[in-house]
């Protein structure tokens, strides 16, 4: 028994390096939970694309649910996700907006030209100031603000159709359940 | 003649080798945009407090080193905070607001972190339990057999 103790303890640690392995598998080390989730979004008031004198608020925008989807015409990752949202957007049972994130406009415009625009409205932060109460650290990210202007699911990185159906549309039917009653 | 020329060619031709040299200095120097510190000691305490900070988009390099685009927003807006009059433990906490404790290179001791600070204890704590316990039941067993039984050291050398 004493001459396989060692060898016990070696199985030990190799379980522990493919339990490590497994783990990083499953787990993005880059994401960052946000201490937002549940909390109020912080409140903005930034212009649309469209028509830059026009502002967008936290305020105007509550009472209703909605997704908001940061993005840039430089960001590469974006480029993958914009097909995804191309297809889902109007699946998805709230709308869609557009964070436009230290992007110049006229080539956000040309980018949304080129790929499609899936965006019901887009609110553009050049100066990136907002997105930092946001805890925005790197395109895409997703937030999904409820009716009461309170975040309730964040997405760092692309939307993926995986991630849509296990992650955002489960997230979403809770807050049609809120609302019924 | 031509000697004026040649000369006049070199006297255009250095100064446009001067002059690049100014823009080359210029361009290095908003590459690590100097931000117009009041004096030496706020400086000195805003690089302490950057380096205490992590960047989110490269995560092994802090605030103070990285050129990531965000880690210079976040400069601008802890030398603006700083400028505002507030002290670091509120700078730190703006950040953990929005970025989580994980902007924090030290992390703060808290109880979702007590296995992280006391873990390494716990373990030495274990190791050392093993020790011991190993040292007496050697003692035991081994004081009466030392001289007369050698198989069983001779199995104990073994590992």
């Amino acid at each position: 028994m004493n001459r396989l103790l060692p060898f016990f303890g070696f199985l030990l640690l190799v379980a522990l390096l493919g339990f490590g392995i497994w783990w990083n598998t499953q787990h993005d080390q880059r994401e960052v939970p946000s201490p937002l989730i549940n909390k109020p979004a912080p409140a903005f008031a930034l212009p649309t694309l469209d028509a830059p004198d026009n502002t967008v608020s936290k305020a105007s925008m509550l009472g209703k649910p909605y997704l908001i989807n940061v993005f840039a015409s430089w960001c590469v990752a974006c480029g993958e996700e914009h097909p995804v949202l191309m297809s889902e957007a109007s699946q998805l049972g709230v709308p869609l907006v557009g964070y436009n994130y230290k992007d110049a406009p006229d080539e956000a415009k040309a980018w949304l030209e080129k790929h499609g625009n899936p965006y019901s409205l887009i609110i553009v932060d050049r100066e990136g100031r907002t997105a930092i109460d946001f805890g925005v650290y790197g395109a895409p990210e997703s937030f999904l603000v409820d009716s009461k202007g309170v975040i309730r699911y964040k997405r760092i990185g692309p939307l993926t159709p995986a991630v849509i159906e296990k992650e955002l549309k489960p997230a979403i039917a809770v807050l049609a359940k809120e609302v019924q009653p | 003649m031509t000697g004026r020329k040649t000369l006049l060619a070199f006297r255009t031709q250095s100064a446009l080798l001067l002059l690049l040299m100014l823009f080359a200095g210029a361009l290095f120097a908003q590459a690590i945009e100097p931000l117009p510190f009041k004096n030496h000691t706020e400086e000195v305490r805003f690089q302490h407090l950057t380096r205490e900070l992590r960047c989110l988009v490269c995560q092994n390099e802090n605030l103070a080193d990285s050129n990531a685009d965000l880690a210079r927003d976040l400069r601008r807006e802890v030398f603006e905070q700083m400028q505002a009059g507030k002290n670091d433990a509120q700078i730190k906490q703006y950040l953990v607001d929005r970025y989580s404790d994980f902007v924090l290179y030290d992390p703060p001791v808290k109880p979702g972190t007590w296995l992280l600070w006391f873990g390494p204890l716990l373990i030495l704590l274990a190791g050392a339990t093993v020790v011991v316990i190993t040292v007496r039941k050697r003692s035991r067993a081994g004081a009466p057999a030392e001289s007369t039984d050698s198989a069983s050291i001779n199995e104990e050398d073994d590992w």
